[in-house]
């Protein structure tokens, strides 16, 4: 082998590699595209709603559910809406997929989330 | 002009159009009141209590508008047949909230269709058969089901005389934001809650029928179009010897 076969097939497999890492690429969120990136805080300080977003949340609910209230601070479809990321093409990604806002930490913290075998992943339709 | 006595005459007019806004609330302005609608944000009380009259003569045979609309409004239309399913029995067992019913008077051979859906008692059977608390009836009249805190068990199904409730068999892939929907749970027709929450007081059902055979409103006032039809039309509950005070009502049948 010459060696300037040998630097093309070099070059040729560094370029094959870089393909399918951008084709694995696609699908996946891009940083900065949620809502949430552009904000400065949540509904309330970070260290609050880090520790308590989920009483925030189950409060809520009953009073979605039971009293009809839905104009509240508080609301899941609200998380959802300013937490999805977009993956390249423009598309919504699940905020419960792999490393994404909601599974990044419960996966850390070994929390299972019942909240979406029945809520909505992405924001919402309208 | 004075200061005060121009407030005065600002104080007048907003008064006055709140006033307008009110009388003319029933019937006609429904649409264009929901078109500023805020989401509530004050607990729903009985003053309202929420109800349907549904004029089966208006209701045609084999139209299917104010299924297809529920269907869509609530997203039943996403949720797919389980992989291997028999489609007779999903035909069965799919939710859906709004049943097709026909009836056949087989003296004279003269049928009848109509929509059957949760009738929103007022003694809900479903509500006092839920070993949960799951079956609730809200104050506003709408009967309903907490799904946080359905098991799934199905009695209300069982206890329900209208057979006016669905099952969720599998997991759904998609769903709407305000209808979330997951496997184990059962629910029914709920009035388009979402729509009356977010200041709407129409149904997905009553928007869809080109018949008018739907009205809905609120039984609780007297000026409303329900109200109004209920007066002038004779009308009937079904199973009435049940005495559970139902909200949706029936003329012609």
């Amino acid at each position: 082998m010459t060696r300037k076969s040998v630097i093309m097939f070099l070059a040729a497999s560094i370029a094959g590699l870089f393909i399918s890492l951008v084709s694995a690429q696609a699908g996946e969120a891009v940083e900065g595209t949620a809502k949430a990136d552009k904000l400065e805080q949540c509904v309330e300080p970070t260290p609050v709603m880090r520790r308590n977003h989920f009483e925030f949340i189950q409060h809520q609910r009953d009073l979605t559910v039971h009293e009809g209230i839905r104009g509240s601070k508080y609301s899941l479809a609200g998380c959802v809406d300013c937490h999805a990321r977009k993956d390249a093409a423009g598309k919504a990604v699940p905020v419960n997929a792999e490393g994404q806002f909601c599974d990044g930490c419960h996966d850390y913290a070994a929390v299972s989330l019942k909240c979406f075998e029945c809520h909505r992943t992405v924001p919402g339709e309208k | 002009m004075s200061r005060e006595k121009q407030q005065g005459r600002r104080e007048f007019l907003k008064t006055s159009a709140a006033a307008a806004a009110v009388t003319i609330a029933p019937g006609v302005m429904l649409h264009t009141l929901s078109a500023d609608a805020a989401p509530r944000t004050e607990p729903v009380t009985d003053k309202v209590r929420w109800g349907m009259l549904i004029d089966a003569n208006k209701c045609a045979d084999g139209c299917t508008e104010c299924v297809a609309a529920c269907d869509k409004e609530n997203g039943l239309d996403l949720v797919d047949m389980p992989e291997g399913a028999d489609p007779s029995l999903w035909e069965r067992q799919r939710p859906r909230w709004i049943r097709q019913v026909k009836l056949k008077d087989n003296l004279s051979g003269r049928i009848t269709n109509l929509p059957m859906m949760c009738q929103h008692c007022e003694e809900p059977p479903c509500v006092d058969v839920c070993p949960t608390g799951a079956s609730f009836r809200r104050a506003d009249g709408i009967v309903m089901v907490d799904r946080h805190i359905c098991i799934g068990c199905r009695y209300c199904m069982m206890a329900c005389p209208y057979k006016a409730r669905s099952f969720i068999h599998a997991e759904v892939a998609e769903k709407l934001t305000h209808t979330p929907r997951g496997k184990g749970c059962v629910e029914s027709c709920n009035f388009c809650v979402q729509r009356l929450d977010n200041g709407e007081s129409t149904t997905a059902c009553q928007e869809a029928c080109k018949h008018q055979a739907i009205v809905f409103g609120d039984l609780n006032d007297p000026d409303s179009a329900v109200s109004q039809a209920l007066k002038k039309y004779p009308s009937v509950q079904i199973r009435a010897d049940l005495k559970l005070n139902t909200g949706v009502r029936y003329s012609n049948i």
